[in-house]
């Protein structure tokens, strides 16, 4: 394959890897924290949903923007209520609220715009255009954040805090430092990641909402995390390699390879989740998740 | 204790005799004149597509009759049976089913209540009182393939399917046939988005589709991809190309940057089985509109005036004469499930 065309799905691979990195350094900061959270992907989705609308309403992008987090935030601190503040499940609450914005979106969407749960497309202003070698703003964001995600984590005393909580809570207990605070900070920034992720898949990948955009991109995130061991710079390496599958995959189709002829579309289609399944069974290794992960944790008396 | 059970019996009464009356006056009604009604598919009512053009029939002919019809838009699978049974109970009739998705829902429905006539767009059900209406889309695609081959500087366009399903390979089939008629040596790339559901409605995929066949030299692509295409035509407008639209005109989406649209045109099906009831010529059994019938067609509109030569226009009418004659043959994948180029 000649130079062109690699950096091209280089570029292609880049823009279906960022709406991934979102949602995995989403999780990354969530789980650290000992809050498990599958519901990356309907956080995304009613950013992606508020983004849009925020965008088309006020015709700008940077709205859309803050519409987005405020969104997903919202639902970040849901999360963040029933499990940490009332120590509820935090799959069934991740659950629900998966299933709270697939159905919300739709209906609300249906209701204001009257075209089948989507939002109007978006024009000019109300998109991110890109800015600086073909990436937007929001790309650049994304990328930036995981070397604040790995400074803020490893280099500084709330990361070291925030490790803890999802590692030994008691410790961090004994120390003096609040448990319930620390996680609402790794909830909350989750939910701000999510929001990014969800305001490119809307208002700067494509242009406006459709029901059902994130199309699982939030559990594929959680798959990236394990394939990751829970670290950043590794996250965006497994969302590179994800995305890089996901546009070799589309630019395969119809094309003919040398020797092989031209591969049938299902074979190609698989082909990301063919791998994804032989990395994480073959090369992966022990994945060890937060030790604390998924419990609440109950302060004692 | 005893009072107030009484008593909420007594009103239980009263509100079923009421019904019952409210019901009775309904099915004498429903003698008197038609009741239409439609359900639609999951895309929705305003879907820009696909629903709407089955909307705008309806509105004509409410517009023209002065009869109002009902109309329901669809959540999710289940509500296809729930919707139409409910309509049938009701007492409408024509019932019009939009969309092949819901063949099986029909199927059921359509046994239960003989005595109502049901209309289904794009799928045949093979019912006494079902009327099916389906669509030469080959020969619809024929003529912007057609527009395509004319339009395109490079030699090579493209197609984004959505589901792989027979009936968008029918799009396509009629497409490249179109594209070769009017350039021989043109090179048609083809893409379906996936295999499942999930293939309407993902921009972003459809956008990359898209992306991969513009560096591959296309520069003009048609989709017949629901909301998916949305995404292609997006990609196409911000790459300086051209898209072609589907169903409904969706010229006017980014102006001056679709060259033109495929129609289907639904709300002609919907309007016709209106009327039709309401004139007592409506018949059961299975309708094919081309474009001999005006079931088919291209759009042209001030957002596309300026990308349409007269060339490309009288060359694409002259086919639509040469097909509706008899002298262009469009082969229908679906008959064979090939495509001969």
């Amino acid at each position: 394959m000649e130079m062109g065309s690699a950096l091209i799905i280089l570029e292609s691979g880049l823009r279906l890897a960022i709406p991934l990195l979102c949602a995995c350094l989403a999780g990354l900061w969530s789980e650290r924290a000992g809050i498990i959270d599958i519901g990356l992907e309907g956080k995304m989705l009613a950013a992606a949903f508020a983004g849009a609308a925020l965008a088309h309403f006020t015709g700008s992008a940077w709205l859309g923007l803050i519409g987005a987090l405020l969104a997903s935030l919202a639902l970040a601190l849901l999360h963040g209520f029933a499990t940490i503040h009332r120590s509820g499940n935090q799959i069934v609450s991740g659950m629900a609220i998966n299933m709270i914005a697939a159905g919300l979106t739709a209906l609300i969407g249906a209701a204001w715009f009257g075209q089948g749960g989507r939002t109007p497309s978006l024009q000019g202003p109300a998109r991110f255009e890109p800015i600086w070698l073909g990436m937007d703003a929001l790309t650049l964001l994304a990328l930036l954040s995981v070397p604040i995600s790995w400074f803020a984590l490893y280099q500084t005393r709330f990361g070291l805090r925030l490790r803890a909580a999802g590692e030994n809570p008691s410790a961090l207990e004994t120390a003096g430092v609040g448990v319930a605070m620390i996680r609402y900070c790794g909830v909350m920034i989750c939910g701000v990641l999510c929001g990014l992720g969800g305001a490119y898949l809307a208002i700067a990948q494509a242009a406006g909402f459709l029901p059902q955009m994130t199309a699982g991109k939030g559990f594929i995130a959680l798959a990236a995390l394990v394939f990751a061991k829970w670290r950043p710079l590794p996250s965006l390496l497994t969302c590179m390699l994800f995305g890089l599958l996901d546009a070799t995959s589309i630019r395969l189709q119809g094309v003919s390879l040398p020797g092989l002829g031209q591969i049938p579309v299902q074979a190609i289609q698989a082909l990301p989740y063919v791998l994804t399944v032989i990395l994480l069974a073959g090369f992966v290794g022990r994945a060890i998740p937060p030790a604390a992960a998924g419990l609440p944790y109950v302060k004692e008396n | 204790m005893m009072s107030q059970s009484n008593h909420r019996t007594s009103a239980q009464f009263l509100a079923s005799a009421v019904s019952l009356f409210v019901l009775s006056l309904g099915i004498t009604t429903a003698k008197a004149e038609v009741k239409p009604a439609i359900v639609y598919d999951l895309g929705g009512k305003f879907d820009k597509s696909f629903n709407e053009g089955a909307y705008m029939g309806a509105e004509k002919f409410k517009t023209e009759s002065g009869i109002v019809y009902r109309d329901f838009e669809i959540q999710n699978d289940a509500q296809r049976e729930q919707g139409l049974r409910r309509f049938a109970r009701d007492g409408f009739s024509p019932i019009v089913a939009v969309g092949f998705s819901q063949a099986s829902a029909l199927e059921k429905v359509a046994a239960e209540f003989p005595n109502t006539q049901f209309t289904i767009i794009d799928m045949v059900v093979d019912k006494p009182n079902v009327q099916s209406i389906v669509f030469r889309e080959q020969e619809g695609s024929f003529i912007v393939g057609l527009m395509a081959g004319r339009a395109s500087k490079s030699g090579k366009v493209g197609f984004v399917g959505g589901m792989d399903i027979p009936l968008i390979r029918k799009f396509a089939c009629g497409y490249v046939q179109g594209v070769k008629f009017a350039k021989p040596g043109a090179e048609v790339f083809q893409n379906m988005t996936g295999t499942t559901g999930a293939a309407w409605a993902d921009p972003v995929k459809g956008g990359e589709l898209a992306k991969s066949q513009i560096e591959r030299g296309a520069d003009v692509i048609y989709h017949a991809a629901g909301g998916t295409g949305l995404g292609v035509l997006r990609a196409t407008a911000d790459a300086g190309k051209l898209g072609i639209g589907v169903d409904s005109n969706q010229n006017g989406l980014f102006p001056g940057k679709v060259l033109t649209s495929m129609l289907k045109r639904v709300d002609v099906a919907t309007y016709k089985s209106f009327a039709d009831a309401k004139a007592g010529s409506w018949k059961a059994g299975v309708q094919v509109l081309g474009l001999k019938e005006q079931g088919v067609g291209y759009a042209l509109d001030d957002n596309n005036k300026a990308l349409v030569n007269a060339d490309m226009l009288s060359a694409a009418d002259q086919a639509i004469q040469d097909i509706i004659s008899g002298k262009i043959a469009v082969h229908d994948y679906m008959a064979d499930s090939q495509c001969p180029n």
